[in-house]
This record gives C-alpha cells, structure tokens and sequence, in this order.
C-alpha cells in the first residue's frame, strides 16, 4: 500500500477538530480523487500528508513506514510531492528555476517544454519568467502543477488542480492525469469537486466534517455523490436524507 | 598590480587578466594601469586625485573599466572620477571596487563619480562592491554619484554590494532633464555588524522625464540598513521607487521614502515592503527536497539576482 492514514486527527484550539479520526488506505498506482463539501478538512489532510501540517493524533505510513515524525524535506525525498491549492509566489525565481528544483537537475529545453505543455503552457512564454505576481492565477495554479509533475514522485498530491484554470487549460490537464494514469506515473491523490477528474478516478474517498463519509471504486461511489447533487442543497456532511 | 588586487578585479569587474577596450586599475591610491580607446580617453584630472574620461559623441558598443581596490589596511583611497559621455554614445561603464584588509586597521575607499550625460546618449553603469580580509580592520565603502542627465539620455545603475563591507553609505544625487530617465537597480546584502545606507535624491525637471529606483536588500546576522529615497518631480514627469527587504536574523531594514511633486502633472510613485522569508515559501521549495536552510538560500540568491 503506497499510503495508510491511522486515526489522524487535527484540531486548533480556535477552530475546534478539522480532521476527525480519518483511517484511510490508498493502494500502489491508482489515482484516488479526494473530493466532499468546503471546509470539510481536504486541504489540510493533504497538507498533513506532506508534512506541512503536524497531526495532533494518528499515524501517517508511505509504503510501511511511520513518516508521522519526519519533516516536509524528508517526506519529499521519500517521494510524496505537494501541489499547493494556492501557488506560492516568488521574487526572483523563474518558472526553469522551480522545475530543476523540482526535477533535481538541470533540464533541457525540451524537458521544460514537455513538462509546461502537460499542463498546457507554451513553454517559450514562461520558462525565464519570475514565478511572481505578473502572473495570472490560472497561469501560476499551472506551473505550480508543473513542479509537481517534474518531481516524478512516488505519491503526487494535488489540492483543486481546476481552481481558476480556464476550460482548454483544464481539458489538458485531465489528459495529463489520465496519462499519468495509464503510463505508471506513480500514486495520485487529487482533490477534485470536478466531475470531469471523479469520472477518471480509480477510488473516490468523501471527505465530510473532518472525517471518511464513503471510500470506494468509482463505480460506487460516484453515482451516490451524483444523487446528491440533485438535492436543493448539498447533502453531503449535512446528515440530510436525500429522497 | 599586486595578487589581492587581481583577486578582487576578478570579482568586481569581470577580470580576466585583461580588460578589452579602455581601462585604469586604481590600486591603493595610485595607477596600475591605464588605456585609452580610440573613443574613450583617461586622463588625470588636473587638480584632484582621480580620471576625467571623455566618451565621444555616437561612440557605441564599448565598454570602459574603472576599478578601484585598496588591498591593505591604513589606507584612506579618496578619487574623484568625472565621465563626460558625448551626444548618441550608448557604452557601458564598470566601476567595481574591492577593499581588502588583515592588518588590523581600516581599508577605505570613497569614490566620487560625476556623469554629464549628452543628449540622447545611453550608459549603463555597473558597480560591484566587496570586502574580504579578516581581522579588526574595518572595511569601509563610500561612493558620491552625481548624475547631469541631458535631454533624451538614459543612464541604468546597476549596483551590487553582496558581501564584506562592514559599513557603506551610498549618496546618489541625479537631475533629469526633458525625455532622459535615470534607472537604478540596487542589490544589498549585509550580515553581521555590516551597516549600509543608500540615498537617493532625484531631481526630474524636464517635461516626460522619469526615473525609477529599484532596490532589493537582504539584511542577515545583526545588520543594519537604511534606505532612504527622494524624488522631485518639477514638471511632467513618473518617478518610481521601490524598496523590497527580506530580513533575517536579527538584521534591521528602515526606509524612508519621500516624494516632493511641485507641478500638477507629476505622477509619482513608491512601493516599500519590508519582511521575513513568507513561510509558505520556505514550505513549498521544502516539498521540492530543499531542506529549510537550502530553501532560504536559493529564495535570497533568487531575489538578489
């Protein structure tokens, strides 16, 4: 099993407990979308995946081992990569400067073009550009991508790829995760609400108020989250029966 | 010239063992070595140490080379450098300098440059700072520019100070005339006891003048700068300042931005942010296998790129 989550609790005096309990298993190799209602603990059950948030309970394993202890750099070394809900901006450093960070080597200007036309960027427009403010949100959410894809990780997590990206941008981007899919690109761990990304999925996991409502095959599960769509408000976390 | 001095040209001005083109190495107050160009001719100025270095008009593609070390303590360097750049001329100009001292006593060095720029001329001013040598020496640094930009000229200051100099104050006066716009790049790192003060004063006078001071700083250890900027827009003109900080340690950043707008159509403009390395910054390049401190060094050298 690429990843076990054990109990993993998280909670902060102010807010009360955002993640509640959750054991979960993700298998070797399949692409998992993560998906339930706003402020139900997605975002920081990825971010506590990577490292970038302390649990206050539970174990964290990555292919049998307690990672619970080690830090952001060691979980990326151990091969677990992050792509940020919200892209981090940076004075200075340019778009090739991310990726061979990424990647941990220089790239070719090929690698860079294939690399920024996954996730539909024209390479030669963006290579040597600041990965700063200039950018538009759709055009930084992609790159940000893009370094997760450079990194060829073992377990890639990617928090609501479609946020503010254009429709053509997103076609592309399903592509990509489909190939990734079918090429052995590793383990995939998107947080999607997006149909078009569930309909590709191997295994839906809900996430509702801090903890597991259903994990299953697509099969199962999605034609339940589709029922539910069809209720006047969402139903999900909400204990609302749907008719 | 002595082996601290070619060490220090390597690092202030792109030295090779030679320079291409027209040149005078200052070394510890006296001349180890001068050429004239064709275009571009070095002379002594009659009445004070220093060079008076006169660019002829539509002289284009060349690039002069005025360095200054001082490779030794108990030395106070002071030279006055006048530049007369002739109408059209587009040249580069590299003024680095490097003060070097161990024996215990301070190593100075006080550049005074003044620039008339000719119409429609274009300079670019490159100036590299550095101190090395240990002991109690200190290792000062304090250049005087002084920039007459005329009608439709442009001159870039390109200035980078990254380590070594325990404390400099950089005095940078300029007057732009119609069309002619001043641009200045700064980068300053400090660290330790270092001290750095940088102030400009820009006058923009003629009509569709500008100027635009860009300075990027990183203050480390127990470092202090300064950073004080005044524009004077007197007629229709932009001018734009900007000061960007990364603090860390203990290191301490004042800015003190002015703007004086004396004509109704001066548009004038200062950004200043001041502040540690953004957490999630550090976070994101961490998930890319830097460890904290890797990631801190590859976002500073980045920013003062």
């Amino acid at each position: 099993m690429s990843l076990q989550l054990e109990h993993l609790a998280f909670g902060v005096p102010e807010g009360g407990d955002i993640l509640k309990d959750i054991t979960l298993t993700v298998p070797d190799g399949r692409l998992v979308v993560v998906t339930g209602p706003n402020g139900g603990g997605k975002t920081t059950l990825a971010r506590t995946i990577a490292g970038l948030t302390a649990p206050t309970a539970g174990r964290i394993l990555f292919e049998g081992q307690d990672i619970t202890g080690l830090d952001i750099t060691g979980r990326a070394r151990l091969g677990i990569a992050y792509a940020f809900q919200q892209p981090v901006r940076f004075k200075g450093l340019t778009v090739r400067d991310l990726l061979e960070m990424a990647a941990g080597r220089h790239l070719a200007e090929e690698q860079l073009c294939a690399l920024l036309g996954q996730v539909g960027l024209c390479a030669g427009e963006y290579i040597d550009r600041e990965m700063n403010q200039s950018l538009s949100g759709g055009e930084a959410k992609r790159i940000e991508i893009a370094t997760v894809l450079a990194r060829r990780a073992k377990l890639s997590i990617f928090d609501e790829p479609e946020a503010g990206i254009d429709l053509w941008s997103f076609t592309r981007l399903v592509e990509t995760f489909g190939d990734l899919r079918r090429t052995g690109g590793g383990t995939l761990m998107i947080i999607s609400h997006q149909e078009r990304i569930l309909a590709i999925a191997d295994e839906i996991i809900v996430i509702a108020d801090g903890r597991v409502r259903a994990q299953g095959p697509k099969a199962k599960i999605l034609p339940t989250l589709l029922a539910d769509e069809r209720a006047s408000q969402c139903p999900i976390g909400k204990e609302v029966t749907v008719q | 010239m002595n082996k601290i001095t070619d060490e220090l040209l390597r690092i202030v001005s792109d030295f090779t063992g030679t320079f291409k083109g027209a040149y005078n190495i200052r070394e510890d107050g006296g001349c180890a070595g001068r050429r004239s160009s064709e275009h571009i001719r070095l002379s002594d100025l009659p009445d004070r140490p220093g060079l008076r270095i006169d660019i002829d008009p539509d002289t284009r593609g060349e690039t002069v080379y005025i360095p200054a070390c001082v490779t030794k303590g108990d030395i106070n360097d002071v030279t006055y450098n006048d530049f007369y750049v002739g109408a059209g001329a587009d040249v580069v100009i590299v003024a680095g300098c490097g003060v070097h001292t161990e024996d215990g006593h301070d190593a100075r060095h006080n550049g005074i440059h003044r620039f008339f720029i000719g119409k429609g001329a274009n300079v670019l001013y490159k100036e590299k700072h550095i101190g090395t040598g240990k002991g109690a020496g200190g290792k000062v640094i304090d250049p005087v520019t002084e920039i007459f930009l005329d009608e439709g000229s442009q001159m870039t200051m390109d200035t980078v100070q990254l380590s070594g100099v325990d404390t400099t104050l950089r005095t940078t006066k300029a007057t732009v005339k119609a069309r002619a716009k001043l641009v200045v790049r700064e980068r300053l790192l400090t660290d330790g006891a270092e001290a750095a003060r940088t102030d400009f004063d820009v006058t923009l006078e003629g009509e569709d003048s500008g100027a635009d001071l860009v300075s990027r700083s990183v203050a480390k250890g127990r470092s202090r700068q300064e950073f004080a900027s005044r524009i004077r827009g007197n007629a229709r003109c932009t001018g734009h300042s900007s000061c960007d900080a990364i603090l860390a340690d203990r290191g301490v950043v004042i800015a003190t931005p002015a703007l004086d707008a004396t004509h109704v159509d001066a548009s004038l403009i200062h950004e200043a942010a001041i502040g540690k390395i953004a957490g999630d910054q550090l976070q994101k390049l961490q998930t890319l296998g830097l460890t904290a401190e890797q990631a801190e060094e590859r976002i500073i050298q980045g920013f003062l790129k």
